[in-house]
Parts: C-alpha cells; structure tokens; sequence
C-alpha cells in the first residue's frame, strides 16, 4: 500500500478520534482538531477561491483572450479593500452598492416568477383529471403527489400555513380554526425536517464509523485500535492532572 | 462631499437594480450576454469580499499569538494549517488530482478536510438525539404531532424502521412529499414576498443599511 495513504489512514484516524473526544467532555485534544479544521477549510477555501477567480476569471481570460472590460469588476472588488483605509472607506460603498443593485435588480422578477407565481401554479391544480376512455376522474392515492387527494391536502396546507403568518387579521373565529390548520401542519413539517436531519448527521456518522473500521485493517499498521487507545489514554492523563491541580489551586 | 459619499452609492444601487431587473423582460442576446457578464463580474467581486473576510481572521488571531491570550496556541494551530494548506494547494496548482494522482492538496482534502467535517458533524447526531431527549416531551397536542412526525420519517429512512413499521416508508414518502411540501410551498412564497419588497425598498433608497454606518 502507498505510503501516503497509510499515514493518510492515520491522520484520518487521528483526528476523528479527537473530534469525537468532545462527547466526553471539552479538552484540548478536540480544541487541537477544532483549530484545525477552520484553518484547513479556509486555506482550502482559499486556494479554491485563488484558482477560480484570479486564475480562471481573471488572469487567464484577460492574458489569453484580451478580455480587458474584466478590469471593471477588479476594480470595483477593489474598492472593498479600501475599508483598511479610514479615510478612503467610504469608497468601498460604490463596490457595495453594485453588488447590493445587481443582487436585488436580478430578484425581483425571477423570484416573482420562480418562487411565487410558478409555486401558486402549482399549488392551485385542477382537482379533476380528463383520462382518455375513462372520462373525468378523481383520483385518491396518497402515494401519488399530483393524485386529486393530495393536490386538495397540498392547497389547504399552503392556505393555512399563509393564512397562520397573516397577521392584519384577527385569528378568531373560522380564522382560528384555518390558523390552527396551519400549526398542525407546521409542525408535522418541523417534524419531518428534524426527523430527516437526524438521519442525515446518522448517515455521515455511518461514513466515518465505515472509515474507522476499514483503518483495523492490518495493511494500514491498525490506526484505529493504536489511536483509540492513545485518545483514551491521553483523556485519562488529562483529566488526572486537572483533576490534581483543582485541589492545589483551592 | 457628501454627494460623492452617500448620493453616488444610492444612484449606483437604483441604476443597476432597475437595469437588471428590466433585463429580464428583454429577450436579446445582448441582454443575455450582459446578463453572463454581470454573472461572471459578481463572481469576481465575491473573490475580493473573501479577502476582507480572511483578513478579519487573521488579524484576530495574530492579535491572539502576539499577546499570548489563554489559548493562543490553538490560534498558532490554525494559523500554520492556514498557511500551510494555501501553500500546499497553490503548489498543486489548486488541484486535487491530476491525471487520476492525487496531489499532496488532494490529499490533505482526503485525509485531513473531509474526515474533520464528516466528524464534526456526524457528533451532531449525538446532541440532536439528546437534546430531543430532553425537550421531546409531547406536552401539548402540537409537540405530539412533530414528535410523531419525527418518529415516523426516521422510522422511514432506515430498513431496520421499514421492518418494524412496514407502512413507515411509504407513509414517511407521503409526508414528505405532500405535507412537508405544502409547509416548504407556503413558507417560499412569504419569503419571496419579503425579498421583492425588501429588493423594491433597496432600489429606490428606503433600505440603506448595506451601505454601513458613519456620519455621512
């Protein structure tokens, strides 16, 4: 095996180790992983961001194409760097208010178009549907999203829930019972999102317990049994010697 | 002065907002080009938004090390994993394999980047599961229906679940699909009102607080 990816396989094992470390309790181990991980995710971010635009967006178009007019957005980026200059900070504002005008000007109708109308149109469906040879019919099956049941359980959700965040009108009366509507569906929704968020965080804590059951393999020199013992060993020291100078310090 | 510093920004911001929103009613090539332009140009803009950012980073834990602050060698940690990723990635060229090799960028992502955030998250697990322990109770007839709710798509999402519950599948597909969707519907179009009037409130100068603080 590469040497690379055995010492790969250790570090790996390492540091997951100390990340799960925190399930004991906050020590230095998981502060030492902890540290690490921003560091590398932003170096990393960096690199990636180093590539993409000064190489591919800016360099390489402007040396290779001539595409000069690309000098606009440098400067306009460059101008945000003037907030490290107090009495030319106000320049940064003209790069703020590009993006800020560009940003909205570009929301405005495709938000109205693909998260309002396009979803209303969706939501408003004909109950009803024409099959060929069997007339109009209405179908019941709740597996099917767009049967004829579903498209009336999906309007009364979206009116609901709407009619639950308006608030020009008092919720009392019918109002309350459309309002509480909302809430159950609300909160099966919530249910739902946390239901599938947990199982989410399970799936990635299935891919690191895989990993670490992968590094026993005698090929890689059994990172995972030599760690776990050292981790193990080195809390156990930790929380000896802390545990010692509380007394000392009282 | 004052022109220059608050009036100048207000007039890019409406000029710009009201050019890009027209540009979508204009079916042009001119317009599209103008449109993959401007695409590209906030691309670049962002990169330098990223300088700022970083910067701030650093700044706060140079400050960290140089003072010698409880834990300022955590800080030190992650000023040398900063530093030594950006050099080892701008030695790969910002590559993490090239012809099927992978680089030594490649291999801190692999080794170093994925495991760190696979973990990181994957211990949520443990305080989710733990603090829904603690708050799960079902105390009104709301917090019982989430809870089912919950129960029912995790029952769903796993074949252990399926096999205890055989109607968990399909009935966690359904509300997913139909209850959760109408939820998701409904919460989009509220806050997509929201964007175009807080949009609508940029563009014509009402909304101001992007442009930061200051006496002018």
């Amino acid at each position: 095996m590469a040497f690379e990816l055995i010492i790969g396989a250790w570090v790996a094992t390492g540091l997951t180790f100390f990340i799960f470390s925190f399930l004991y309790k906050d020590n230095p181990l998981f502060k030492l992983a902890e540290n690490l991980y921003v560091g590398v995710s932003v170096g990393y971010t960096i690199v990636k961001t180093y590539d993409t635009v000064i190489v591919q967006l800016i360099w390489k178009p402007i040396v290779e194409n001539g595409e000069w007019a690309l000098l606009i957005p440098v400067a306009i980026g460059a101008l945000m760097l003037t907030r490290y200059v107090p009495k030319a900070a106000w320049l940064s504002r003209y790069a703020f208010a590009f993006i800020v005008g560009v940003g909205s000007g570009l929301a405005i109708p495709r938000t109205i178009s693909s998260f309002i109308l396009k979803q209303i149109e969706d939501t408003v469906r004909p109950l009803m549907t024409l099959v060929p040879g069997e007339g109009v019919t209405f179908t019941w099956s709740l597996l099917n999203p767009a049967s004829s049941l579903n498209t009336i359980i999906i309007l009364i959700g979206v009116s609901s829930v709407l009619f639950y965040f308006f608030f020009s009108v008092e919720h009392t009366g019918p109002g309350k019972v459309v309002a509480r509507t909302g809430i159950l569906f609300l909160m099966i929704a919530f249910g739902a999102a946390f239901g599938y968020t947990v199982m989410a965080r399970m799936s990635l804590l299935i891919g690191r317990l895989t990993d670490l059951i992968e590094f026993t393999d005698r090929s890689y020199g059994w990172p995972s049994l030599w760690l776990l013992g050292l981790t193990i060993l080195a809390l156990v020291v930790m929380s000896r010697r802390s545990s010692r100078n509380k007394p000392e310090e009282q | 002065m004052i022109f220059l510093r608050r009036q100048v920004p207000l007039l890019i911001t409406l000029i710009t907002g009201i050019v890009f929103a027209a540009q979508y009613y204009v079916p042009h090539p001119a317009s599209e080009q103008m449109l993959t332009s401007v695409t590209k140009w906030l691309q670049i803009i962002g990169g330098f938004a990223l300088v700022l950012g970083v910067s701030s980073l650093f700044h706060v834990h140079a400050i960290k090390i140089r003072r010698k602050e409880a834990g300022w060698g955590y800080s030190f940690v992650l000023y040398v994993s900063m530093l030594g990723t950006i050099a080892v990635g701008l030695w790969s060229n910002g590559k993490e394999a090239v012809d099927g090799t992978m680089t030594a960028f490649g291999w801190i992502y692999n080794f170093m980047m994925v495991p760190l955030q696979g973990t990181m998250f994957a211990i949520l697990a443990f305080f989710i599961a733990s603090a829904a322990y603690r708050s799960f109770r079902a105390r009104s007839r709301e917090a019982a229906v989430l809870l089912i709710a919950a129960v029912i798509v995790m029952m769903g999402r796993v074949p252990l679940g399926e096999y205890l519950i055989p109607l968990s599948g399909d009935l966690s597909q359904w509300i997913l699909n139909v209850l959760n969707a109408s939820v998701r519907r409904a919460i989009l179009i509220g806050v997509s009102l929201g964007t175009v009037a807080l949009s609508i409130k940029i563009i014509f100068g009402m909304e101001r607080s992007y442009l930061g603080g200051g006496k002018e």
